[in-house]
């Protein structure tokens, strides 16, 4: 942690789609009260749908993509060769831009020796901020068809950067590719989520590798638990992975998460799960925190 | 005129490939010199866009007619606006699909798919 910050950053994430993120980092937040709930899973994000916030305010997300000025462009192709997306082709005496492939990352417009390209603004999605009881939510929305949401997980960690009294809960997307590195690069502790099964382990390795590579403090949520044996926690053990803890699979829980309720608010037995597990990654936290300074 | 054709391999037994924007090599055959020149398709290995450059090396390439199996819509976006038609070929004989398009024989191609950009993503 930061010194003089005083609030902690916990990331939640996965191998795959389905495992409890959500449930997880809802629950987390819903039990901590004043906290702040971040949804980065911008492609399916659903964590409004549980705490279906008051007061909701909308703001657009841009990219920044080059436009060209046919009339300037002399057809040396310099932007073409150097684009690694191929988001330009040349035809006919003529630069095209394909918007959709484009990554913003501006240097075609640094390079071309004739100023033909400039930047323009392009929409690609929308944050949403609301207020759940006493969680705060920002919810971040990528449109159908663009290349990529670290613009908006950027934009919705930024916002956030300041705040120094309040928990946040980060609902990471699924897996192990850039948008899920981009929503843990400033977690203080990440939580990964895991399957008792075979598939299971081989998503929670996934995770496992990531957190490693980034040198992120971590534990292991072990979700859908049954009274068989659990590969994900035989993995646990044997890399010696801190477990923090395990839920088990109940048609309650189903029902309550079908039905888009939030369980810690609506079931007792839940809210003294999750306290209780919120209590464990606070204790982690603090921990870590302690042993790097 | 020039023939495109996207190759599995540089020998012309080795049969059209089923892929355009990924292909390994491209076959220009040149219907006046009944020529046969092989093109390495550098933006097989593309991140992203592989179709869109590859396209653009039809284009270069000054290819009159492309003859391929299917195309993504961001390939046929370039080879439309540089106004080289596609048909779609039957089987994977080089010779034959060459001969069926001379004879016009081979029909447009005309299913585009939407690409396989978002497969696996990000």
């Amino acid at each position: 942690m930061i010194m003089g910050k005083n609030n902690m950053k916990i990331a939640v994430l996965s191998g795959k789609g389905g495992t409890g993120k959500t449930l997880v980092s809802v629950n987390l937040a819903a039990v901590a009260k004043k906290a702040i709930y971040i949804d980065c899973d911008v492609e399916e994000p659903n964590g409004h749908l549980f705490f279906k916030p008051d007061d909701k305010k909308e703001k657009e997300v841009y990219v920044l993509i080059p436009e060209v000025n046919n009339n300037l462009c002399n057809g040396c192709r310099k932007c073409v060769d150097f684009c690694r997306f191929n988001a330009l082709a040349y035809i006919k005496n003529k630069l095209f831009v394909f918007e959709e492939i484009c990554h913003s990352c501006g240097g075609c417009i640094m390079l071309c020796p004739q100023n033909a390209l400039t930047e323009r603004e392009k929409p690609i999605g929308k944050i949403i901020e609301g207020v759940s009881e006493e969680v705060y939510l920002y919810t971040g929305m990528l449109d159908p068809g663009e290349a990529s949401g670290v613009p908006i997980i950027k934009e919705l960690l930024e916002k956030n950067k300041s705040v120094s009294d309040r928990d946040i809960f980060i609902d990471c997307p699924p897996g192990s590719a850039c948008v899920v590195m981009e929503s843990i690069k400033d977690a203080d502790y990440c939580i990964l989520v895991a399957e008792p099964t075979v598939f299971g382990v081989h998503n929670l390795n996934m995770v496992y590798e990531l957190v490693t590579l980034f040198k992120k403090p971590f534990g292991v949520i072990l979700n859908k638990c049954m009274d068989e044996r659990d590969p994900a926690e035989e993995f646990c053990i044997e890399n010696k992975i801190k477990i923090l803890g395990k839920i088990k699979f109940d048609k309650t829980l189903g029902k309550l998460n079908s039905e888009a309720q939030i369980a810690v608010r609506t079931n007792e037995k839940y809210k003294v799960i999750f306290t209780s597990l919120l209590e464990t990654v606070k204790k982690e936290v603090r921990n870590e925190t302690a042993s790097d300074s | 005129m020039k023939i495109a054709m996207p190759m599995n391999e540089k020998k012309v037994e080795s049969g059209v490939c089923m892929s355009f924007g990924r292909t390994p090599y491209f076959l220009v055959h040149d219907t006046e010199t009944k020529e046969n020149l092989f093109i390495e398709n550098t933006a097989a290995k593309s991140t992203g866009g592989a179709g869109i450059k590859a396209a653009q090396i039809i284009v270069d390439n000054k290819a009159g007619v492309l003859l391929t199996p299917r195309c993504g819509e961001n390939a046929a976006g370039v080879l439309e606006n540089a106004g080289i038609k596609m048909y779609k070929t039957v089987g994977d004989s080089v010779v034959s699909n060459i001969e069926a398009y001379i004879a016009g024989k081979l029909s447009l191609l005309e299913d585009i798919h939407a690409g396989f950009h978002d497969h696996g993503k990000k």
